[in-house]
């Protein structure tokens, strides 16, 4: 067993331990038990990091065995540097998943923490898989949990949002399962990813492939207009759900766009790399405005992930390094802020079982420590520099720039409303004077509480004055991928 | 004249004699339990199981009864799959059976004489001899249907079961009697070779034809022909509902793939066609109808209607521009969907006779709420269940859909790949009314509180069913290349 193998089986091995356990008499039991798994499973994905030869845009930690033969189907995992960061992000994100459940999921405690594990090892295959069925079995299943997430300890319209949910994804993602048999096809027989890039092909098949794989990848990002999905599922979902949905699967998404549109249908991608420009720049603008008048706060940071995603899809699609670099640090840093704010949301729901923004006022006065990290993850998200936001969009409107100044002026415009629709939540709740009864008795975060979030503040942190490492891994794969994208496949 | 041969047919000998027997052993035994006529049942079918596979592991195609039949892989394949079956499908029985007073020992009997008509049909190789088996299977479980004599709804459900299948059966009857009549014929390889000379009205074979495939279809459970399903799977005491609708659509894709492909190869480009409006009428009928059903077993009925059409569909693509290079692909990718959709049916079905009890059907989707707060393993069970009709990775529903699709879109014809693209999304219509079902099981609280009477035998065997739904969507690897390997060998002889 190689290292991503372990980090796939390792806490979906723990998250069906879990689902054995089955009843709440042995509740505690399964906390720790979720805990060790998690943490353990984070531990193995630091390697992949640290031995990560960054000097090569070639496949690392490359696992390969025949799966079905029929098919010519290959358990076959790798990362490069477009991927190797979403391994460790997915189990960190799962560890602070598993400490926010801790006191708060108190019903069916080991199947919720044992759907996160299990999620989280699929998730984690999706960026791993070289194999397109390989990917799209990781990809679909993870519905699976996620449903059942959103339906048992979601919300009152759960069952609606659930269905949504999974019925959207489902769709899009059944029209890439066409693309990836054609491609098999197409391919002679294979259904190897690191084939299909080099399969030369004309220009109708790219397109036919470039808008069935974005049937599927958009929905998952979400973009406009197919994003109605996920303020309904980020409202009903649990804490933890909302933090998952927010954090990596919607990287999902935007993760297809480079392991599969754009390498294996570059014409197509540059042909039609308009239609993508225009629905992120519609995400960043009118979502951006969208965010700005809603009342209840998970919808309005679920908005705004919309237009932070849309930020990500024009980074790629601009075609220079500093965007396509700049949209995957923007994942990353998203994947923590995202976390974050559902965090802090979760916290304040907890005590006062609302999300509405006009239930609240003041909150920095009884929660003093609380609010530090709160208005922390606020700049994160409206972009101040020394932030995790800020590397990622700065790269990207830089990018833009250079491609196209005024596709840059109106990606810039999300500083502007990025700020304008935080900062004013952040002012009505946590500022000004006390505003109830209910605020009033709030009490300040728990050990644990402070735990989770010091861990992301210090992810945020890091990530904001030191970003190198991060761009430096990921460098040489983008500079190959454009290198790829910008040689015609189409067959003389 | 081939000789008789009589080791090719031990293996239905062997299940007659024993059908006899059991049937004798039965008047003797008082036991209200029926333990020895249920363990001597299963030892019967064991043993024909074994037979049937010590066969197929040998490898080779044989004849005989004077060429009346035929005994290769495929059809030993299939008739182990209906043999395993329909054991699983006694075990989930029993005590179902047993706390309705249903239990006798006729159950015992007609069900291995369902298994004898399976396996003749499995082995035909000749237009009677299908015939026979058929009607053997048929009469079988009509009688089967009415057990529950006192039942106005199971009486209704044998009625209309009868009186349909009796029709079917004429069709098929006389879309034979045409083809002996083009054709000089009844040995389904004369039958072939007959057409291959190309001397034969085409007319009176199309014609022919047309009955043939109304009549395989009916007893496909395939739209427009599936008026049938949901009343008899409905009707029909659970077991026997099981009966139905496991392993006999063996039979019935045997029964296809001997006449349609064995013998009719010639007419592909006019059966296909008809195949196509067959699954595409299946996909929508079965998909959404079941939207609407409260009933869970009519639910499930309105389902195999959907599956049957992905059936079908798998079976359009053999024969492409007068070329039979895509035949395998696409007949085994068919048999494996089979196979799949079979091993999933048992499970629900069976879970369904799980949760039953006393006085007390759970057929309703109603019946399920909370069942995850009831009995999580249960719940869990029936999700995988659910997910693998739906087509969800990693169960074995879907990389039977996959196998499907696969053969489609491989034909590089724009038609079927234009199929592809409806089955699928037919499947996603199809996935909101399975999903309801988990919705029911998980989201919602549970109405009844009393747990169903559980038996460790029949938990033992639905954990496993679901293990191996799970299980061999992944490691489906072993199984496939057996379809397709007695598909290439069927296609070859």
């Amino acid at each position: 067993m190689g290292l991503l193998s372990i980090a796939i089986w390792l806490p979906i091995a723990f998250g069906t331990l879990l689902l054995a356990l089955g009843r709440d008499q042995n509740a505690g039991v399964a906390r720790a038990l979720a805990l060790a798994g998690a943490v353990l499973s984070f531990g193995v994905t630091i390697p992949l990091v640290t031995g990560f030869n960054a000097t090569t845009a070639a496949m690392q930690f490359v696992e390969k065995m025949t799966w079905i033969e029929r098919f010519n189907m290959h358990y076959h995992l790798g990362v490069d540097g477009l991927s190797v960061w979403f391994v460790p992000l997915t189990a960190f994100i799962t560890v602070i998943v598993v400490l926010a459940a801790w006191q708060v999921i108190e019903e069916r405690v080991a199947q919720y923490l044992g759907a996160f594990l299990i999620l989280s090892g699929l998730m984690i295959g999706v960026f791993a898989a070289l194999d397109g069925l390989l990917f799209y079995v990781f990809f679909e299943a993870t519905l699976i949990p996620m449903y059942i997430i959103i339906g048992v300890w979601g919300g009152p319209n759960r069952v609606y949002a659930a269905f949504k949910f999974f019925l959207y994804t489902l769709l899009g993602s059944l029209l890439m399962l066409i693309a990836l048999v054609y491609l098999y096809f197409k391919s002679g027989g294979s259904f190897d990813i690191l084939t299909w890039h080099k399969l030369p092909l004309p220009l109708g098949a790219q397109t036919l492939l470039f808008f069935a794989f974005f049937a599927a990848f958009s929905v998952k990002v979400p973009m406009w207009p197919v994003h109605t999905w996920l303020p309904d599922a980020h409202v009903e979902a649990p804490t933890g759900g909302s933090v998952v949905l927010a954090a990596i699967m919607l990287k999902l998404g935007a993760y297809g766009f480079l392991r599969f549109s754009m390498p294996i249908a570059p014409d197509a991608s540059r042909e039609y790399d308009w239609v993508i420009i225009a629905l992120s720049l519609i995400a960043v603008l009118y979502i951006g405005l969208v965010a700005l008048v809603q009342q209840d706060m998970k919808k309005l940071v679920a908005y705004s992930s919309i237009a932070h995603m849309g930020f990500v899809t024009l980074g790629f699609f601009i075609f220079n390094p500093l965007g396509m670099a700049g949209g995957i640090v923007q994942m990353v840093s998203h994947g923590f802020v995202s976390a974050a704010m559902f965090l802090c949301i979760g916290v304040l729901y907890d005590r006062m079982h609302s999300r509405e923004i006009a239930s609240y006022g003041g909150v920095a006065n009884t929660m003093p420590k609380f609010a530090a990290f709160a208005v922390l993850f606020a700049m994160a998200n409206c972009g101040l520099p020394g932030t995790a936001g800020f590397v990622g969009e700065w790269m990207v409107i830089l990018g833009a720039v250079q491609a196209n100044f005024w596709i840059g002026a109106l990606a810039s415009t999300t500083l502007i409303f990025g700020a304008a629709y935080t900062l004013w939540m952040v002012k009505r709740v946590y500022f000004g004077d006390v505003a109830n009864e209910h605020v009033k008795a709030l009490t300040d975060i728990n050990g644990r509480e402070f735990l989770m979030l010091a861990l992301l503040a210090a992810a945020v942190l890091w990530m904001g004055l030191h970003p190198k490492p991060f761009t430096d891994l990921m460098n040489v794969s983008v500079t190959e991928l454009l290198r790829h994208v910008a040689l015609s496949k189409i067959p003389a | 004249m081939t000789p008789m041969n009589w080791p090719v047919i031990y293996p239905e000998l062997w299940l007659l004699v024993m059908a006899c027997a059991v049937l004798l052993a039965d008047l003797f035994s008082t036991d209200p339990q029926r333990k020895l006529t249920f363990w001597l049942t299963q030892f019967s079918i064991a043993v024909f199981a074994l037979l049937h596979l010590q066969d197929y592991q040998a490898g080779v195609t044989a004849y005989g009864m004077g060429g009346m039949v035929v005994v290769d892989p495929m059809g030993r394949l299939l008739a182990v799959f209906a043999a395993l079956s329909v054991m699983v499908t006694l075990g989930y029985a029993r005590p179902t059976l047993e706390s309705r007073e249903m239990l006798k020992g006729e159950f015992f009997m007609l069900a291995l004489f369902v298994l004898l008509g399976i396996s003749v049909m499995c082995s035909a190789n000749h237009f009677l001899v299908v015939y026979l088996g058929l009607e053997l299977m048929s009469l079988s479980l009509y009688a089967l249907c009415a057990l529950r004599r006192d039942h106005a709804v199971s009486t209704e459900a044998a009625m209309k079961y009868f009186v349909l299948g009796a029709l079917a059966s004429g069709f098929l009857l006389y879309g034979l009697s045409m083809m002996y009549g083009a054709t000089g014929s009844l040995e389904i390889p004369r039958v072939f070779e007959q057409i291959a000379t190309g001397r034969i009205n085409k007319d009176v074979l199309v014609f022919g034809l047309v009955f043939i495939v109304a009549g395989l279809a009916f007893k496909l459970g395939a739209a427009p022909f599936h008026m049938w399903v949901p009343d008899v799977y409905q009707g029909a005491p659970t077991a026997v509902t099981l009966l139905i609708g496991a392993a006999p659509k063996f039979a019935a894709f045997a029964i296809t793939i001997r006449l349609l492909v064995e013998g009719l190869l010639g007419l592909a480009v006019d059966w296909q066609q008809m195949f196509i409006v067959l699954a595409v009428a299946s996909l929508a009928v079965g998909n959404l109808a079941a939207i609407a059903q409260t009933n869970l077993k009519r639910m499930l009925a309105y389902s195999t209607i959907a599956q049957m059409g992905f059936i079908v569909l798998g079976l359009s693509p053999g024969v492409v521009s007068g070329n039979t290079l895509s035949a395998a692909n696409a007949y085994s990718s068919s048999m494996f969907y089979l196979v799949a959709y079979v091993l999933t049916t048992l499970g629900t079905f069976g879970l369904i006779m799980f949760l039953s009890r006393q006085g007390f059907e759970s057929e309703e989707i109603k019946d399920l709420a909370g069942l995850s707060q009831r009995s999580p393993w249960v719940a869990g069970v029936m999700t995988i269940f659910m997910f693998s009709l739906a087509g969800l990775p990693p169960m074995v529903g879907f990389f039977a859909k996959l196998a499907v699709i696969q053969a489609l879109v491989t034909t590089n014809v724009t038609l079927y790949i234009v199929l592809a693209v409806a089955a699928v999304m037919f499947s996603l219509i199809g996935a909101f009314y399975y999903l309801r079902v988990v919705k029911v099981m998980w989201f919602d609280a549970p109405t009844v509180s009393v747990l169903s009477g559980r038996t460790q035998g029949v938990t033992a065997l639905l954990a496993l069913n679901g293990a191996a739904v799970l299980l061999f969507g992944p490691f489906s690897g072993g199984l496939m290349a057996m379809c397709r390997d007695a598909i290439v060998r069927a296609l070859a002889s």
